[in-house]
């Protein structure tokens, strides 16, 4: 009567391999690093995406800071030295028409310009999402009409019903934030919509649902990790567009109103006084705006890697 | 035959498609299925041979309820199949199952392949989590893969590993009938033989029955029971495999054995 004997005489416990065994099945499973770490592991990889991601950290840093960082209020001025150069006395950025230091400008402008670019975005994220889903899968009549309006927003360039709609609308931070995030509905839901029409014609879907699975499960769990991913990596790079865009958009006077430290403003104030040597004014700002744009479009390609599986290998 | 043998029975089955030919022109209609009917008995493995585009893959997908036939019966243990409720074709699907033929595609990309394993149990209400973990973890052992496989996804596994992981889900919630769309197309020679023996074993001890779709007959001939020979949508011949094999009657089915007829050395 000795079971450890009988046990390990059966044929088919003998051939099986020890790793095989349910002894193992814990340790084994747990030296495999999670899905957050592999894909920080991928995303690490793109050292250009990690260097948009640092800068993009101290924008934001300073942004959130601005009371502090900030060595001067940035709509009062000191009109007796207006438009002095960078590297003035007490001004590195030097300062503006109005005699603003510029620097104090830039550090609030980006509380301004990010908000501007970030939080329409992350809006229309869901919408954009439930839209594209529902009108990718399940279709039918709804879906359609759905889609169609949406083409018809989808005519008018994305710039041309901003405008339209700031002006519409009327200035201030609220009403710029509404009109970019109605604008970016057709283009976002445009491209959930695509990626769900792709993935639903995929052998897996029709697995699950040989599987079982119901239409919902299909669509959240099935569906919307493979239709998410792209959307995210899409909204990123639409973030550098939007700050562009609102920059823009106060260039025009549709958008923030001054005196408020916005990039688009300061390189709207600094424009008149281009051509008479200051470049300064306008330059700086429009830097700003282009390394946050070209960053926000560098975090996303690092993105697209750290959210496939296929390349986050161990 | 005893009519409470038959496992599934399909009668005068037919699906047209009916293709859009642009604006303004009336749809084109393709019969992919043209009238076929057959049975299958319990504990069999019948064939469903044919070349591409003969319909073989649209039946198959009729009788796991993936396509709508436009006419004709599908009977399944005694039940009608045709134009049952949507809640009780997938609770049917407990019990009808199928291996793809490419599980690469068949498994989601952005889930672990364990998950989906197991996924069919809980869509059932058959256990719960924790109990469903267990079970796929021990599917997956039968069918030869490890347990550290579980949290894994589809990419990092090789073909006949991905055809492994098909079978297994297919057998998660016990089913007495496997539809096998040409279930190792994609795989190298060594490694067919390694999945279709994996099959035959699982099929002796689970008595299951099988249903073959295929264009190869020496799957056939190593697989099958009885078969059918499908062109352009309807049987060409069909009966007992060594009868079809031996004495072909088709110009169809003699082509196609042509085509797996080894080079023999001259003696």
């Amino acid at each position: 009567m000795n079971t450890v004997v009988e046990v390990s005489s059966t044929p088919g416990q003998v051939s099986v391999d020890p790793r095989f065994g349910a002894s193992s099945r814990k340790a084994k499973a747990g030296r495999r690093p999670s899905r957050l770490i592999l894909g920080l592991r991928a995303f690490g990889r793109d050292k250009m995406a990690v260097a948009a991601a640092a800068v993009l950290i101290i924008v934001v840093a300073a942004a959130a800071l601005a009371p502090v960082l900030s060595p001067y209020d940035p709509v009062v001025g000191d009109s007796a030295r207006r438009l002095e150069g960078i590297g003035s006395e007490g001004h590195p950025l030097g300062l503006d028409g109005q005699g603003r230091d510029i620097l104090s400008r830039l550090i609030w402008g980006a509380r301004y310009s990010l908000t501007v670019a970030i939080v329409p975005v992350l809006a229309v994220l869901p919408i954009a999402l439930l839209i594209g889903l529902f009108a990718g899968y399940v279709q039918g009549r709804v879906g359609g009409v759905l889609m169609r309006v949406l083409d018809v927003l989808f005519a008018f360039p994305l710039v041309l019903l901003a405008i339209a709609l700031a002006a519409v609308l009327g200035a201030g931070l609220g009403n710029v934030m509404l009109a970019i995030g109605i604008s970016l509905v057709p283009y976002m839901a445009r491209v959930a919509y695509t990626s769900t029409v792709q993935e639903s014609s995929r052998e897996y879907v029709e697995a699950a649902r040989a599987g079982g699975a119901r239409t919902g499960e299909i669509l959240l769990k099935e569906l919307l990790p493979n239709v998410v991913s792209p959307l995210l990596v899409y909204a990123t790079t639409l973030c550098g567009l939007m700050v562009v865009l609102a920059a823009g958009l106060s260039f025009l006077g549709v958008g923030i109103v001054p005196p408020t430290p916005d990039w688009g403003i300061m390189t709207a104030d600094g424009s008149s006084v281009l051509l008479e040597g200051r470049a300064h004014v306008a330059t700086i700002p429009g830097l700003a705006i282009l390394v946050v744009a070209l960053a926000f479009n560098l975090l996303g390609d690092g993105l697209r890697d750290a959210l496939d599986p296929r390349k986050q290998t161990t | 035959m005893n009519r409470d043998d038959v496992l599934l029975e399909v009668t005068d089955l037919r699906k047209v498609f009916s293709v859009p030919s642009g604006w303004g022109k009336r749809n084109r209609e393709v019969t992919a299925v043209d009238g076929i009917s057959f049975r299958v008995r319990r504990g069999e493995t019948w064939g469903l041979i044919g070349e591409s585009g003969s319909g073989k893959t649209t039946t198959g997908r009729m009788i796991l309820g993936l396509e709508t036939p436009t006419s004709g019966s599908i009977r399944f243990n005694g039940e009608e199949l045709t134009g049952v409720s949507r809640e009780r074709l997938r609770q049917l699907r407990q019990k009808i199952q199928v291996v793809f033929q490419d599980s690469g595609s068949a498994f989601n990309p952005r889930l672990p392949v364990g998950a989906q394993v197991g996924a069919p149990l809980r869509r059932f209400g058959l256990c719960t989590g924790a109990e469903a973990k267990d079970k796929a973890v021990d599917l997956m052992e039968k069918v030869g893969l490890e347990s550290s496989h579980y949290d894994r996804y589809i990419h990092e596994f090789s073909g006949g590993q991905r055809q492994r992981l098909g079978i297994a889900r297919a057998l998660t919630t016990d089913p007495e009938f496997l539809v096998l769309d040409e279930p190792t197309a994609a795989l190298d020679v060594s490694v067919q033989a390694q999945v279709l023996n994996l099959l035959k074993d699982l099929q002796d001890e689970r008595g299951l029955t099988m249903l073959l779709i295929t264009h190869h007959l020496a799957l056939v001939e190593h697989m099958c029971d009885s078969a059918g020979v499908l062109h352009h949508g309807s049987f060409a011949e069909q009966g007992p495999v060594d009868v079809l094999l031996r004495t072909p009657e088709s110009a169809i089915t003699s082509a196609l054995l042509e085509a797996v007829l080894e080079p023999q050395a001259a003696s």
